[in-house]
């Protein structure tokens, strides 16, 4: 049986050639980058050399990225070491009502703490309501954080029209670009934003390594303590051989950029133009937004998305029901929901995220099986049936 | 979290689905908006079950709970059929994650309220 990974949303294969890059730093150069012999000083370029290639890549300065363990933890750094440095001047902190756990829980924790949050809405194509978020502005705020693409539909925020608002304001401005960066092109700068958060598992590097820009100039408080590592923003051993291999993984990803997108972009377009022909009653999820070129979210109407994701991992395919991270959520997803899709429809979504793996044979298969399982499903489904029988 | 063969054969292979046509017991458990809706038929002759069908939106311990409960339900008195606890369905199943053991107790409902139908019209 064919295998067929459609999940790169969730997380991607690690390209050989990083794994290549990565394997002496196990066993050969193994030092602690920050000890003084010439062990240590041999990491030490190891980590510099790898620092320098993700700067130039993201454009910004070497003194302004921070290596840390996930995309998570550049989000509780980001938001958490905001929300203590700035807090004399402020306790309000504005986000979006789509966020992924990482930022979405992290506010939450903070109104526990005191903090007052603001959760702006999204249209009915996921993108952030700007006008919202004007409104939302207070003297009191000190921090808006949005995600640059969401991690379900792959729709793409407005982060540049924000940033001036931000600016304007004097509000710091952190960007969730976890799903962006690797995918499409992401410059910090460009973007407006003060902290921005990466991880290196989207874009076929490793798992367990991943990055925060924070502009030079923006203080951040204390999260974790302990040693003076990552300009002590992140202190602990630095994942040396992650680090490196996130370098590559960087440079590969945005190599023939433009190019990749567009073939992406190209196999979704034919992938979601089937779906739509071969199965009825079916809705693709953001459609009329920017869209990352590899990400599908498609409402299956009168199923449940267990129950579809199932029944295609029976057929060799992974796909995900909404956010890989809420698989133990019984709820349905709340980035649907805040779309005004209807709880039943967002029940039966799926998202299907293409990698630079896949290929057309990769699809065909998918398009070939998936309306079997739909209609199997189907048959089971007594919403389904009531809606026959009123047609 | 993983399910067990049990479940995934009875998800994959469910048995009794369908309808029966002027049921002597219908039972319909569960809401779309919950991500989970049963819906049991029963054909009784002699206060036994001679036949059971089922149709079920939601995942795949949903589907797996209705199937095997069908199984268990099917030529027993409709005595034996109430005693069908959610505890029996999750045994049968060899077992439900936590998070899903209310399809199970869902599977006990539904039975159940197929079976009030049917006494409620004697």
């Amino acid at each position: 049986m064919r295998r067929v990974y459609l999940d790169n949303n969730a997380t991607t294969k690690t390209d050989e050639r990083v794994l290549e890059a990565m394997l002496p730093y196990f066993c050969e150069v193994y030092g602690n980058a920050h000890s003084m012999h010439s062990f240590g000083q041999e990491a030490g370029r190891a980590l510099d050399s790898a620092r320098e290639t993700v700067s130039n890549i993201l454009k910004i300065e070497k003194s302004e990225l921070i290596f840390t363990g996930t995309g998570v933890e550049s989000n509780n750094l980001a938001i958490r070491g905001i929300a203590r440095a700035y807090k004399r001047r402020g306790n309000h902190i504005i986000t979006s009502a789509i966020e992924h756990p990482g930022a979405k829980n992290t506010c939450q924790d903070l109104e526990r703490e005191g903090f007052e949050v603001s959760y702006i809405p999204v249209d009915k194509n996921g993108v952030v309501i700007v006008e919202e978020l004007k409104k939302a502005i207070r003297k009191e705020t000190i921090l808006v954080t949005l995600m640059h693409a969401n991690n379900e539909t792959g729709v793409v925020q407005p982060i540049e029209e924000i940033s001036k608002i931000t600016r304007e304001n004097k509000i710091v401005f952190h960007t969730d670009a976890v799903q962006t960066v690797g995918k499409i092109p992401v410059y910090p700068k460009e973007l407006g934003v003060d902290l921005m958060s990466f991880s290196a598992h989207k874009f076929n590097g490793p798992k367990g390594t991943a990055g925060l820009f924070v502009k030079n100039g923006i203080r951040l408080g204390k999260v974790i303590t302990g040693g003076g590592q990552e300009r002590k923003i992140r202190p602990g051993t630095t994942n040396l051989a992650g680090v490196v291999g996130m370098a590559k993984a960087l440079e590969l990803a945005t190599a023939n950029m433009e190019e990749k997108m567009k073939e992406e972009e190209e196999l979704r377009s034919f992938f979601e133009t089937e779906m739509v022909a071969r199965i009825p009653e079916i809705k693709i999820n953001g459609k009329e937004a920017t869209r990352l070129p590899g990400t599908s979210s498609i409402s299956f109407r009168h199923l449940e998305g267990e129950s579809i994701l199932l029944g295609l991992d029976y057929k060799g395919i992974a796909v995900s029901s909404g956010s890989a991270c809420s698989s133990d959520d019984l709820q349905a997803s709340h980035v649907l929901l805040a779309m005004g899709i209807e709880v039943v429809d967002a029940h039966g979504t799926i998202r299907f995220s293409l990698g630079k793996f896949n290929t057309r044979e990769d699809i065909e298969y998918v398009i070939e099986e998936a309306p079997k399982v739909i209609e199997k499903l189907r048959t089971i489904s007594p919403l389904w049936n009531e809606f026959q029988l009123k047609k | 979290m993983e399910y067990t063969k049990k479940v995934m054969d009875h998800f994959m292979n469910p048995r009794n689905v369908g309808v029966i046509e002027n049921p002597d017991g219908y039972g319909k458990i569960g809401s779309p908006s919950c991500g989970d809706m049963m819906e049991i038929f029963l054909k009784i002759e002699d206060g036994i079950i001679k036949d059971v069908k089922f149709r079920t939106f939601g995942c795949a311990s949903a589907i797996a709970s209705s199937s095997v409960t069908t199984e268990m339900i099917l030529n027993k008195t409709v005595e034996e059929a109430l005693q069908v606890t959610n505890k029996a369905v999750v045994e049968a199943l060899d077992g439900l994650p936590a998070a899903k053991v209310h399809c199970s107790v869902l599977a006990e409902e539904a039975i159940k309220a197929a079976i009030e139908d049917y006494l409620s019209k004697k």
